[in-house]
């Protein structure tokens, strides 16, 4: 039996409001092992932990119990003060009287009788708690970044410039992602490729960074500390390390008409292609599906035109394996697809564009060198109409659009209607919106100046339909205000489609066991106070991949992200939880339910020999926990037919007196 | 009836939560009686949120949407503006005690032209 003292804490109104504390700490004093117990107003704080020290020392305790709010909020505190006291942190149990009890119920009776055996059943576990002490784990000081886009890259660099070393994983051919596509940034009107290109640079150039462009994570194994992650490197049938980019090979590809995926179709690219000018690496790449000589062996002109001999058809697709401390997610967003939106004629028509189709219209490395050229016909457009929330805010249908707001649409849709009055005063332009959204710094007064500066048409109100008719687009829509219905001819509409994770984010997620909403979004630690974190020990999330964002946000999660990393790299060895499996191998028979259930890949199998009581030996297969490995989530411990499988701090016995002494 | 009442019995009849309409104006974009409504469908869904359903109930509006629904199919949040028109012309036309005919005035009405779908209708709009 311990000698335990029980802590009953009011925590101001929220549990003395509903539970009577004082009866709380007298009923517990009579409970087997306890010999103190009191209640005080704030035990958390500097007094109410003195007084749970001095209680430890005074009364000579083996264990206590803390009556208070959830063991998420407070129980690290209050294990840091029993183990100042000098007892073994795993023997304090906490009794959720707050959350489970006082929040939840009205009565100051029914709520005092409950927590009353809140605190029964924490007495009787505490009764049966045994010191544990954590095991280390050593880091390996690396870190994996998946996604080479703006998140990735600020990522990077910042964990690059810290001292650590560096790997980004990008799919594409070149790193850069959405903001390499864009014009211009809202709301200062930087041109995106000006501040983006030298950042792209920087990180080819970083002694500390290694780019796997052209690349995927194919499988993640490990944890915190110790992640052993499989890249799988693409063919991309050109020696990176001796391609100099020179373009040659470009030029003379006689395949000329593959959709540009940089310009979103709207001009062609060749078989062989460098992504856009200033790619990082800056090294071609073959379309596999578009070669002719990886096709059906005929062509090789990209081989005898390259002066360097960089060009190998017989490159295969290679595994690279990789230790790191630490992984971050910034697999990035997607403009969902404009298929389910008939109503627009996005498929009728080619001058119904989305937005990022219209920033490539107007970048001058785009398809029209930077003039507004409707697609359709090489024409000037004179009437511009621009539909927010094309997608967005959409709780009718998930096949269609999404229920949040994509956060970026507002400014980025300013921002185009601004550029086109300034570039071209005779176009008029349309903006259709539900609410306009401006949150930010010079935000509000960027759309303003569209407004009133600029002359830009904003009426509350959405389009309804879009009919293509001989070269004009008939736009039906409703002004609110004015309470009418509006009929538009327009030249081009220009669509702000929501935007959605990239489709590599689910997959991923399930290979680092990192959890995610419905939108597909990674989840955060804590949504305020743990936002760059996810729950998964060891990853990060930078980036749109968490959920809509910016550029300025997004630099500044990336940088938060990077700074999470440098903490946990900078640690020699991480302590671990002891709170993890155990199997009894006198009763484990060997039957791999447990090997099957496991999540973490913590559990392996050995044949081991036994001595028995007749002085034979006997050879048997049993379970063996790799403590590092294991999480404690406790699968295996419910999914062991023998009973062998147990968790440290959570025993079966432990449990079932805690059960016993609810049900008493 | 008292306002109250009415509103309660325009949502039982629709099936409708006006409360999820975030104003945007679809319906009324893509509504093809626009021109001819004096109330246009974001009205409806407006004002029987805030309860004025006896300008509805009074309003020829009532009898100019065509129901074809473009409103519900591409309304964002799943309002469907047109069950409201419908379930207030219901209201309207259904009023106990306002029969406009009987079975006895109805073989007087009858001509070989007439489908018998629309006899059946014409009793079950009437009779309640």
């Amino acid at each position: 039996m311990q000698r335990i003292g029980v802590f009953v804490c009011w925590c101001g109104s929220n549990i003395a409001g509903t539970v009577d504390v004082k009866a709380v700490a007298e009923a517990l004093k009579n409970e087997p092992g306890v010999v103190f117990s009191t209640n005080y107003q704030y035990m958390c704080s500097q007094a109410g932990q003195d007084m749970i020290k001095a209680a430890i020392a005074g009364h000579k305790l083996g264990g206590i119990v803390v009556c208070s709010c959830s063991p998420r909020m407070h129980e690290a505190t209050f294990r840091k003060t029993a183990s100042q006291a000098g007892i073994n942190p795993y023997m304090v149990e906490i009794a959720n009287i707050r959350e489970q009890c006082s929040w939840v119920h009205k009565d100051m009776a029914t709520g005092t009788e409950k927590a009353i055996i809140l605190g029964k059943a924490a007495v009787a576990k505490v009764n049966l708690n045994t010191p544990l002490t954590p095991g280390e784990s050593p880091v390996t000081k690396r870190a994996l970044v998946i996604g080479g886009g703006i998140a990735g890259i600020q990522t990077a660099l910042d964990i690059a410039d810290a001292g650590f070393p560096v790997d980004i994983v990008e799919t594409k051919p070149t790193i850069g992602g959405k903001m390499a596509q864009l014009d211009k940034t809202f709301p200062t009107l930087d041109c995106a490729a000006c501040i983006l290109t030298p950042k792209m640079v920087e990180v080819a150039q970083h002694e500390n960074i290694r780019i796997f462009s052209y690349s995927e994570v194919s499988e993640i194994k490990g944890f915190v500390g110790n992640f052993d992650v499989t890249i799988k490197r693409k063919a991309r049938y050109v020696k990176e390390d001796i391609c100099t980019g020179c373009g040659a090979c470009v030029e003379k590809c006689p395949m000329k008409k593959i959709p540009n995926e940089f310009n979103l179709g709207m001009d062609n690219r060749s078989a062989v292609y460098i992504p856009f000018a200033q790619a990082v690496p800056k090294v071609a790449t073959i379309d596999p599906n578009a070669c002719n000589m990886l096709k059906n062996g005929r062509c090789g002109i990209c081989a005898k035109v390259c002066t360097a001999g960089a060009i190998d058809y017989t490159q295969k697709d290679e595994y690279i394996e990789e230790k790191y401390g630490a992984i971050v997610a910034a697999t990035g967003f997607n403009p969902i697809s404009m298929d389910k939106f008939d109503e627009f004629a996005y498929s009728q028509s080619k001058d119904v564009i989305t937005s990022l189709e219209f920033e490539r219209l107007t970048n001058a490395a785009g398809p029209t060198a930077g003039k507004l050229l409707r697609p359709s016909d090489g024409k000037h457009p004179h009437t511009i109409v621009f539909v927010q929330c094309v997608g967005s805010r959409c709780s009718a249908c998930t096949e269609k659009g999404k229920e949040y707001c994509s956060k970026i649409c507002c400014m980025y849709t300013a921002k185009h209607a601004m550029l086109t009055r300034d570039k071209y005063p005779d176009t008029e332009v349309y903006v259709f919106y539900i609410d306009v959204r401006t949150p930010g710094k010079n935000f509000d007064e960027f759309y303003r100046r569209a407004v009133e500066e600029y002359g830009v048409n904003y009426i509350k109100g959405m389009v309804g339909k879009v009919t293509p008719e001989g070269s004009k687009l008939k736009v039906q829509a409703s002004d609110l205000i004015a309470n009418k219905q509006l009929h538009i001819d327009a030249d081009l509409v220009v669509l702000a489609a929501a935007i959605e994770p990239d489709k590599s984010a689910r997959p991923l997620a399930t290979m680092l066991t990192a959890s995610m909403d419905t939108n597909d979004f990674f989840t955060e630690a804590h949504p305020k106070l743990r936002p760059v974190e996810s729950p998964t020990a060891g990853v990060f999330l930078s980036g749109t991949c968490q959920g809509p964002k910016d550029i300025p946000e997004t630099v500044s999660q990336a940088g938060a992200a990077a700074s999470k990393v440098i903490g946990l790299l900078a640690k020699d060895k991480l302590t671990g939880n002891p709170c993890i499996a155990k199997s009894d191998e006198w009763m484990c028979n060997g039957c791999s339910s447990c090997g099957k259930v496991c999540a973490y890949g913590a559990i392996t199998y050995e044949e081991k020999e036994f001595r028995l009581p007749d002085r034979t030996t006997k050879i048997r297969r049993v379970a063996s926990v790799n403590p590092a490995v294991c999480q404690g989530c406790g699968a295996c411990t419910v999914t062991c037919p023998s009973g062998a499988m147990d968790l440290n701090g959570f025993t079966t016995t432990q449990i079932m007196a805690e059960v016993d002494a609810i049900c008493k | 009836m008292n306002n109250k009442n009415l509103r309660e019995e325009v949502l039982r009849i629709s099936g409708v939560n006006p409360k999820k309409c975030m104003r945007c104006g679809k319906c009324s974009a893509t509504c093809p009686a626009y021109d001819e409504m004096e109330y246009h469908p974001h009205q409806f869904v407006y004002m029987v949120e805030s309860g004025d359903i006896s300008s509805l109930l009074d309003s020829e509006s009532l009898y100019r949407c065509l129901s074809c629904f473009a409103c519900i199919d591409r309304c964002p949040r799943n309002v469907e503006p047109a069950k409201l028109v419908e379930a207030i012309r219901l209201s309207k036309i259904r009023k106990q005690g306002a029969n406009h005919m009987t079975a006895n005035d109805v073989p007087a009405l009858l001509d070989e032209d007439m489908p018998q779908q629309a006899i059946v209708s014409a009793f079950r709009k009437y009779s309640k």
